[in-house]
């Protein structure tokens, strides 16, 4: 199958600092890959470029066999959809209409239905008319995750399968909005979306992704499938913690963290 | 970090109850009709209601005679100028500010505030003094319009300084922009300043009525520089309305939903900085305006801006029509200043406005 996003090479660098070193990485249709790794490994900043919204110092990005650098914001729009880790909303929106701005110029009929469908799937149809400054961080999280459906749709209706970019979606969420909304993500990959999120959790990123890239001083250290990708020795090397690693009676690994600076132990 | 968020004190539960659209534009429509037909009969010359429509010219008969000329008089040559002025005024200058805060994302982003109108004023005293020169005699022929295109030149060179210095890789520092916004205006204002100390007396008078702001001048040739101001910005803020609201969510964000940021960032900047200063190269230097209107929509009809920006012009245009006919009653024959009165009124209003989001802001 062709990818849907290809990068080759790609670099930043922001002031002499390597924020981002020769990274590769193919996306297929349907595949959903989670980008793990520590503190300050350049997660964002690939995610980032991998959205055009910054251009790589090196390197190039292509969307679909198109350089990414080179559509116009509204037809990338409809290819990829990006959900940021903080957005600061100002003014009172209300929930309804900040899930609305995903639908852009739809119809209206359209956008309403495809709205009311994102805003139940984010739990969120009893507050569509609250303004959304006045929600907790969770909420307002996964309001800004139902307007990323709402453009995703759009775009894949017109264009097909497109590009779904999370920037650790599930940082301020309780347990049970996690599970929902790296559930929600994974069937928008079995439709075909390609799904590319920055996840914290090890165990959320095993349990769900189909591939896990770990990143490590701005260079890929593993790419590969949840078992072969992470194991106790590179938890080790990477995250300098000590950690144990079982599997669920599906066969899922999980980790449990031990100790913290191995190093001192050996 | 800034959080700054308006409207959303606990105790409005967070719900927003929102009167429909067309009833919002026919009772707006209703004051601003009103507002004039006030602002018609009073005034040093009263004239009566009943009076009106003969004065007019339209219908009825107040007997003819030397009073019914005067009353004409005033009427088509000092009165309806005034109030079409303070109308089409108005209406730019409160949509100028709901553009700006749109711009800048935040509600107390106002252009009389952080300078943009100083600049503005600033270019036209030049353009004055100037006018009188050796060199500038050459170019009176052209006063009509030179005073406005310094007005607009001065105003966008304010906007795009504010600009540069308070947003870097699409982050806009609300303190740097507040605080470079007061030291444009300071600047701006020793500008004024030196200009007022070289000028002579009459252009003193010229500058110092800039400063202060005021209507009085407003003749039919200046309405025909606003309106096709007024006209082509009508239209440019539709056009710019749903970018706007996008890019509350940020700059980067509204670029992940397909809003050519660029493109955005440069027609505000340009449109407000024409609103602002064909606006100041008519009345002067008028505050408040533009931070107060769209304020107070917000609250009535939310933020979204295909409502707000059409909204803001009407309620603009019935505030300063108001305020123009109370600037000249109330000390009449006399006459106050626009300026002084707007920023009598408006600046309480922005303090209170700062004290119930001072739990909210973090500078």
């Amino acid at each position: 199958m062709t990818a849907i996003l290809e990068a080759h090479s790609v670099s930043m660098v922001v002031g002499g600092a390597t924020l981002v070193d020769g990274i590769d990485l193919c996306v297929a249709p349907g595949e959903m890959v989670a980008i793990v790794g520590p503190n300050g490994a350049g997660k964002s900043t690939l995610l980032r470029m991998l959205s055009g919204d910054l251009r790589p110092t090196r390197g190039q990005i292509r969307l679909k066999r198109r350089d990414i650098q080179s559509y116009p914001p509204r037809l990338l729009a409809f290819h990829r959809a990006m959900l940021s880790q903080h957005v600061n909303v100002t003014f009172p929106f209300t929930v309804e209409e900040i899930v609305h701005m995903g639908a852009g110029d739809a119809g209206r009929a359209a956008a309403q239905r495809l709205v009311d469908a994102a805003l139940g799937e984010v739990d969120l149809a009893h507050f569509s008319q609250r303004q959304l400054p006045t929600l907790s961080g969770g909420e307002q999280q996964r309001a800004h995750f139902a307007r990323v459906l709402v453009q995703l749709a759009c775009g894949e209706a017109q264009h097909g399968p497109g590009l779904l970019l999370l920037d650790e979606p599930t940082s301020s969420l309780d347990m049970r909005h996690q599970i929902d909304l790296v559930e929600t993500a994974k069937r928008r990959a079995q439709n075909g979306t390609a799904v590319i999120a920055v996840l914290h959790d090890l165990n959320l990123a095993m349990r769900f992704a189909d591939r896990i890239v770990l990143l490590h001083r701005g260079r890929l250290a593993v790419d590969g499938g949840r078992s072969d990708a992470i194991t106790a020795e590179t938890i080790r090397r990477i995250f300098e913690v000590d950690v144990k690693i079982d599997y669920t009676e599906a066969g899922v690994p999980f980790l449990l963290p031990q100790t913290m600076r191995p190093a001192a132990a050996q | 970090m800034t959080v700054l968020t308006e409207g959303s004190t606990k105790r409005r539960s967070g719900y927003a109850l929102r009167p429909p659209a067309s009833v919002t534009l026919i009772c707006l429509f209703g004051a601003l009709a009103g507002a004039a037909l006030i602002a018609l009969t009073v005034g040093a010359a009263g004239i009566p209601l009943a009076r009106l429509p003969a004065a007019l010219g339209l219908w009825g008969d107040a007997g003819a005679g030397p009073s019914l000329a005067r009353d004409q008089l005033v009427l088509w040559s000092i009165r309806i100028p005034r109030i079409g002025a303070a109308a089409m005024i108005g209406a730019l200058l409160a949509a100028s500010g709901a553009i700006m805060q749109g711009l800048f994302r935040n509600p107390l982003a106002d252009p009389a505030l952080v300078g943009v109108s100083s600049g503005g004023a600033l270019a036209a005293a030049a353009a004055i003094v100037f006018t009188d020169s050796q060199i500038g005699q050459n170019f009176r022929f052209m006063q009509h319009q030179l005073l406005p295109i310094a007005a607009f030149v001065g105003s966008l060179a304010t906007t795009v300084i504010l600009y540069s210095i308070a947003s870097r890789s699409g982050r806009t520092s609300i303190a740097i922009f507040l605080l470079a916004g007061i030291a444009i205006a300071a600047i701006a204002n020793a500008g004024i300043g030196l200009l007022v100390f070289i000028a002579d007396d009459r252009q003193l008078r010229d500058i110092t009525f800039w400063l202060l702001g005021s209507l009085s001048g407003a003749t039919w040739p200046k309405l025909a520089t606003l309106a096709p101001v007024l006209g082509c910005a009508a239209i440019a803020c539709l056009s710019i309305a749903r970018g706007l609201d996008v890019l509350v969510l940020g700059e980067a964000e509204a670029f992940h939903s397909g809003v050519d940021v660029e493109r955005l960032k440069r027609i505000s900047i340009v449109l407000v900085s024409a609103m602002t200063g064909v606006a100041v190269s008519v009345c002067g230097v008028v505050g408040f305006i533009g931070i107060v209107v769209p304020h107070l929509l917000r609250l009535v009809i939310g933020p979204a801006h295909r409502l707000l920006l059409p909204t803001s012009m009407l309620l603009g245009a019935v505030l300063l029509v108001g305020a123009d006919t109370l600037a000249r009653t109330i000390v009449a024959p006399a006459e106050m200043p626009i300026g002084v009165l707007t920023a009598a009124i408006g600046a309480p209003f922005f303090l209170a406005m700062l004290l119930r989001q001072r739990g909210l802001v973090s500078l």
